[in-house]
């Protein structure tokens, strides 16, 4: 088990981690997600030993390791560039951790042909790097921290330079392949979508700061604040700003809906997903909007219909494939019992139905 | 802006080829139309980078030409071609201001200032930089620095093309989706010929007009998003658009029954006799997993092995009689303990040798 225990770093005047608590369990997948900058690699390096916290402490079951160099932590690490040895095979590449331990012969051999096969390696062990595509150099990598059998493996966008198929198929491997270690994984992502298609927990990032860590499914369902909703929302969350008076939340001079007579009136920003706004009339209490087109964009399956409603950009997620030009007005239609609502803090306040009783 | 043939085109990077293998881009012959909007799509090593190059004049083909509207550029450098191009990496002066970077390919071509200033303030706006038009560059994070490299590209009006070498791939989620509409205004607002290089199936289905599909060196298909989608011609094309991509099983077809998984199928379309097994191709999204109870004779006995929630749906791995099976389904739908999977008759597609097999019309 891993700790993080109010963990900060300041580089110069600088912050890069503030206020960092997680607890990230033996066995377990967790994912970071933000964008570039967000201190994702930072954080890694500190669990990783590479940097030192200025503030707060890091334990591995129970025991503080700020004061152990990285050579004798149990890590792995995965970097989104390929790093190899390009001297050396693919066979040496991955069986250097375990020389470098001192492992005996059998044991490595053992361990290179098995780790070979998993990653689809087998008939490239005599190479060297240089002689193979991106996706096989990661998958000899990858390879290279799987026998390393540590107890904490960080994988720093280790898709990202891969094709989109070889990414998918990676995906759906990675987790079960170090889930047979026991290891704890640490997966660092950009994209929302990676990491629903990872599973496991995310730990959601901005500016230094962990906004939220939770089941990764629930993060996406629930997300606490506003910020923790936009960075988990590809395509983006449409936002608008409305007014809750009495009864009723108003979006400028529009009724939107019935409000949670709970809520102080006041200002509030509502969200909806994209894919939960139609173009159809759909149930009774429904709502419709007028909009302006501003482009679309079409799949094959689905289409993208971005649009524009006083200052606001929204976009419109359908099935199949609608053609309509840029400029047109158009009616959109809204659920309610969609919408999150979030307070002037941007705090959230009310998610939508179905995700309020799973609660 | 103009038409661009290609005219028997291919290239090998070995002096003296022996056979199909040895070609890097087998050979081609295709126009793409004055202003249209193409997406090259494959994975690495597909052949797409060279078509690239070679339209650029980065590199000379082994063999076959290389047409602007009427005129052979084949032996041309790029400079000589009057093309635009953006790469993965922004390309741009860290010590000149935003402007200035905007500026630099009109003034190098000898555009009045006046008209300069008129088309850097236009391109400013529409990337929403006019903010920061006097910083330098250097200052900029990434993704602002990859807006200017677009910038220069599309700055000016003259170009017989633009090329696109995966402009987004390192660029964040976000910012993406601005830049992707952007891009999609810009083209439909001075309608350059665009030619965009990618890996990433979002970007070239919903940038392209058509889409040209690259497999070991070849064209596998050439067309519109929903082309691609509802009738892959080649199963490379429907395992390698849509995710997860399409569902490939073994099966048989007379007349219009297809026999898969041991049930059989009425198409209501009729195929021309095979004799020999065929594939069928289903998409996920065309699949529907029911109670096996319910489902009755239509239904495949499915066994589930993975479900994964990923917010808007859900996507269910599973095994069926004769491979695996894919389907997606809705968000708020379960899985039933005892599943069945039934195929949407309409959306089946059949192929013979990995190739699409039509029915009769």
């Amino acid at each position: 088990m891993l700790e993080l225990v109010d963990v900060g770093k300041q580089v110069g005047g600088e912050t890069h981690i503030a206020d960092v608590s997680l607890t990230l369990e033996t066995g377990s997948l967790n994912i970071l997600l933000g964008p570039t900058l967000a201190g994702k690699t930072s954080l890694m390096r500190l669990m990783a030993g590479l940097d030192k916290p200025t503030r707060g402490d890091i334990l591995m079951n129970g025991e503080s390791v700020l004061g152990r160099s990285v050579r004798k932590r149990s890590v792995a690490m995965v970097y989104q560039q390929f790093i190899n040895y390009p001297t050396l095979t693919v066979y040496e590449n991955i069986a250097s951790p375990m020389r470098i331990a001192g492992r005996d012969r059998g044991t490595i051999e053992s361990k290179v042909r098995e780790a070979a096969e998993l990653l689809k390696l087998e008939e490239l062990l005599d190479r060297t790097p240089l002689n193979l595509s991106g996706g096989q150099q990661q998958r000899t990598a990858l390879a290279r921290a799987l026998v390393k059998e540590a107890e904490l493996v960080l994988l720093d966008e280790p898709l990202a330079n891969l094709d989109y198929k070889l990414r998918e198929e990676l995906r759906e491997e990675l987790p079960r392949l170090f889930a047979r270690t026991g290891a704890i994984l640490v997966y660092a992502t950009t994209e929302p979508h990676e990491a629903l298609l990872l599973g496991g927990k995310t730990a959601t990032m901005a500016e230094g700061r962990v906004t939220q860590f939770g089941t990764t499914i629930d993060v996406y369902n629930r997300p606490h604040d506003l910020h923790t909703a936009e960075t988990f929302a590809d395509p983006p969350l449409n936002t608008a700003p409305v007014r809750k008076r009495g009864t009723e939340l108003r979006l400028g001079d529009r009724t939107l809906g019935p409000a949670p007579e709970s809520l102080p009136d006041g200002d509030y920003t509502v969200a909806i997903r994209p894919h939960h706004v139609s173009l159809q009339p759909g149930s009774i209490g429904g709502l419709s909007l007028p909009v302006r087109v501003d482009s679309t964009e079409i799949t094959g399956s689905e289409t993208f219909i971005h649009v524009s409603m006083g200052p606001e950009s929204w976009v419109v997620l359908t099935h199949g494939v609608h053609r309509v030009d840029k400029g047109q007005d158009l009616s959109i239609h809204l659920d309610p019992a969609q919408f999150y609502l979030f307070d002037a803090d941007g705090l959230l306040v009310r998610s939508p139905r179905r995700h309020d009783e799973a609660a | 802006m103009a038409r661009i043939t290609l005219d028997a085109l291919a290239h090998s990077y070995s002096p003296n080829p022996t056979g199909p293998a040895d070609y890097a881009l087998k050979q081609i012959d295709y126009a793409w139309e004055d202003g249209g909007a193409y997406a090259l799509l494959g994975p690495s090593g597909c052949g797409k980078t060279t078509l690239l190059n070679i339209i650029s004049g980065l590199l000379s083909p082994s063999s076959g030409r290389i047409l602007f509207d009427e005129r052979d550029v084949t032996g041309l450098s790029p400079e000589r071609r009057n093309i635009a191009q953006v790469f993965q990496f922004p390309v741009i002066y860290d010590t000149m201001t935003v402007a200035e970077n905007l500026a630099f390919p009109l003034l190098n071509r000898g555009v009045e200032r006046a008209e300069v200033d008129k088309r850097v303030s236009e391109m400013l706006e529409t990337l929403d930089l006019t903010t920061q038009a006097r910083r330098r560059a250097r200052g900029l994070n990434a993704d602002e620095k990859q807006k200017i490299s677009l910038g220069r590209g599309l700055v000016r009006y003259d170009v017989n093309a633009i090329l696109f070498d995966e402009p987004l791939t390192v660029i964040d989620p976000h910012m993406k989706w601005q830049l992707r509409t952007k891009l999609k205004e810009l083209h439909e607002q001075f309608a350059h010929t665009m030619i965009y290089v990618t890996h990433d199936q979002t970007e070239a289905l919903t940038f392209a007009d058509k889409v040209v599909v690259m497999y070991e060196g070849e064209v596998v298909q050439i067309g519109t998003p929903e082309q691609l989608f509802d009738e892959p011609e080649h199963t490379f094309v429907g395992y390698f658009i849509g995710s997860p991509g399409m569902n490939i099983l073994p099966g048989r077809i007379e007349g219009s029954t297809v026999t898969v998984a041991g049930r059989q199928i009425d198409l209501g379309r009729d195929y021309p006799a095979v004799e020999e097994p065929i594939e069928i191709g289903i998409r996920p999204e065309f699949v529907a997993v029911r109670e096996a109870r319910e489902a009755g004779t239509s239904g495949v006995p499915m066994s589930v092995r993975t479900v994964e929630d990923i917010g808007r749906y859900k996507i269910v791995r599973g095994e069926i009689e004769g491979g695996r099976l894919d389907a997606v389904i809705d968000e708020s739908d379960s899985v039933p303990t005892s599943a069945a999977a039934v195929f949407d008759p309409a959306r089946i597609n059949v192929y013979r040798d990995s190739h699409l097999l039509r029915a009769r019309g």
